[in-house]
């Protein structure tokens, strides 16, 4: 595979806006983004509800046409296409929903088959791509049967095969996982990572849940209030947030707190150390003990991995002389990602 | 007392059966139109007022008030003021057959808005990921809304034919017949109050009939999507 940087851009966003008329009210969904996406990217956007990402992933089939600015997507402006142009182009462009918007007076093969028919595939020909897409997606013991009778993650691996059906360029989702439980959203999560993987399918997701774009995410590009307050890459953002709501986003998700007693009971000062990168393989504590005269104990702790890469939150508590806690605390707070003191020592 | 009637039901009966057909003829002319109709119509309304398909507020709002100002009238005044027309559609300003202009028009308005509203239910979501897919607007109108919207059709037409029924009672009036009719001059103005209770109990009977029909159709369709 290619190197990222040298791939081309297949969705470019230029300053686009998009404003609704609510009862007289105009309502501002999307306001001034612009950004690329480059051929073969998972790229996730987050944000809380109503900060206009559904509307953004619109602007990128036409479902939405910006009201000012353009959506350019492999080289062509979608507001800017004749209806038959448009067609063709959402014919390279798959999408899946978070209620999966299967048809329901249509079983499995027929919902798959309508979008095959309708981008001029005849009826034969169908019906083999529908039983190499259903192998794909691993259900084809489901191929007559209605979207009533399957389970959450069933509908979603049918809604994907529609989506694939046409050997779409991108694929669109829309909250994929959001009506799933845990152990669904993981399979489906690696189904899009695998179609991505494999296909080379440029994938855009937008969520609510971190751990989607932790997951399967390249590049993560966070919005509020319609404006993309930060962009880039995954591991940076979830680790060196630059925008204030980006960061409370994310100290939602990992701030876990440690009971009250344990720390007014804490002999020393305690301090809240997050870690990443090289840092979180170093053994960065036991060197502290070593180098200073402290006692140190962790008091509550957790490591994760984004891609592959860890982040790391430890509550520990310093004890020892002023001096020798001193050292040690300045040592911890030059070697690792961040740290706040939440309680000095008594 | 039961013996009175059996004695009126046997003397009337003729009278009955003629009622009956004419009643049925009525009904179900004028409800296959209407449904025809109503259902264009309710596409217009439908499509003007989606966004996703061809959003055209001025279409939407002068065919809206048309199906509105027909319904706002009542049928009687409706039937009579229509009749001319009859006589140029179908040749006759009387009879069951003159009838049928008027009713269709009534029904088909009165249809009209809820196939709309049938349509309108189609999950949004559907609409969108079919159009994502690159299908054309009047396949997914035919292929995906229409089929769709089928068991909620089916439920509206239930609606109007009782509507329709109810409708033709008032037939009598510009020699359209029916059991209508027949419980008007007979069982009113003639003070034959068994024939009245016999023209009720037909048209009791009448409706419930509709509605099983209609009720079968809704389950049959449901056990089908549900395998």
């Amino acid at each position: 595979m290619s190197d990222k940087n040298e791939r081309k851009d297949i969705i470019r966003f230029e300053k686009v806006n998009v404003s609704f008329r609510q009862k007289r009210k105009k309502v501002e969904a999307v306001k001034d983004v612009s950004f690329s996406i480059k051929e073969g990217e998972i790229v996730g956007i987050i944000g809380s509800s109503g900060a206009g990402k559904s509307t953004l992933l619109r602007t990128i089939n036409g479902l939405q046409n910006p009201t000012s600015g353009e959506v350019n997507v492999d080289g062509q402006v979608v507001g800017k296409l004749k209806d038959k142009d448009l067609r063709l182009l959402r014919s390279n462009i798959g999408m899946i929903f978070q209620h999966f918007n299967l048809i329901n007076s249509k079983d499995v093969y027929s919902n798959i088959e309508f979008v095959l028919t309708e981008n001029g595939k005849s009826k034969k020909e169908a019906a083999s791509r529908i039983e190499e897409l259903l192998s794909y997606v691993g259900i084809e013991d489901k191929k007559h049967a209605f979207p009533e009778q399957l389970s959450g993650g069933q509908k979603q691996r049918v809604a994907i095969a529609r989506a694939l059906a046409n050997n779409a360029k991108i694929l669109l989702c829309d909250e994929p996982t959001s009506a799933l439980d845990t152990e669904t959203t993981e399979a489906v999560l690696s189904l899009i990572k695998k179609i991505n993987k494999e296909l080379n399918i440029t994938t855009v997701i937008i969520t609510h849940e971190l751990d989607v774009v932790k997951e399967v995410c390249d590049r993560v590009v966070v919005m509020d209030g319609g404006e993309v307050v930060e962009a880039g890459d995954v591991y940076d953002v979830f680790t060196k947030p630059k925008n204030e709501f980006t960061e409370t986003l994310i100290q939602k998700e990992n701030k876990f707190t440690i009971p009250k007693n344990v720390l007014e009971n804490a002999k020393g000062t305690v301090i809240r150390v997050e870690y990443y990168n090289e840092n979180a393989e170093r053994a960065l504590i036991a060197e502290a003990i070593k180098k200073f005269d402290v006692k140190i104990n962790i008091l509550h702790g957790k490591i994760e991995f984004i891609k592959k890469k860890p982040l790391g939150v430890l509550y520990i508590c310093v004890d020892g002389t002023d001096e020798a806690k001193e050292e040690a605390l300045e040592f911890i707070k030059d070697n690792a990602g961040r740290t706040e003191v939440l309680r000095y020592a008594s | 007392m039961l013996a009175n009637f059996i004695q009126i039901f046997l003397e009337i009966q003729d009278k009955l059966v003629k009622a009956l057909r004419e009643t049925a003829f009525m009904t179900f002319t004028s409800l296959v139109l209407a449904i025809i109709l109503g259902i264009a119509l309710g596409l217009v309304l439908y499509v003007t007022n989606e966004p996703l398909l061809s959003k055209n507020t001025p279409v939407y709002q002068i065919v809206g008030f048309i199906s509105n100002m027909i319904s706002s009238i009542p049928f009687l005044i409706l039937m009579i003021f229509f009749l001319p027309l009859s006589s140029v559609i179908v040749g006759t300003k009387i009879g069951s057959k003159a009838v049928i202009v008027p009713l269709t028009i009534a029904a088909a308005a009165f249809f009209g808005r809820l196939a709309e509203a049938s349509f309108s239910e189609v999950d949004k979501g559907v609409l969108e990921a079919v159009l994502s897919s690159g299908a054309k607007k009047s396949h997914v109108i035919a292929k995906i809304i229409l089929p769709e919207a089928r068991i909620s059709l089916i439920k509206n037409i239930t609606v109007t034919a009782i509507t329709v029924l109810g409708f033709s009672a008032m037939a009598g009036l510009v020699g359209g017949g029916g059991i209508g009719d027949l419980a008007y001059r007979y069982g009113y103005q003639r003070y034959q109050k068994e024939v009245m209770i016999i023209c009720i109990v037909m048209l009791i009977v009448l409706v419930q009939i509709i509605q099983t029909i209609g009720n079968l159709i809704v389950v049959s369709l449901q056990k089908r999507r549900q395998g």
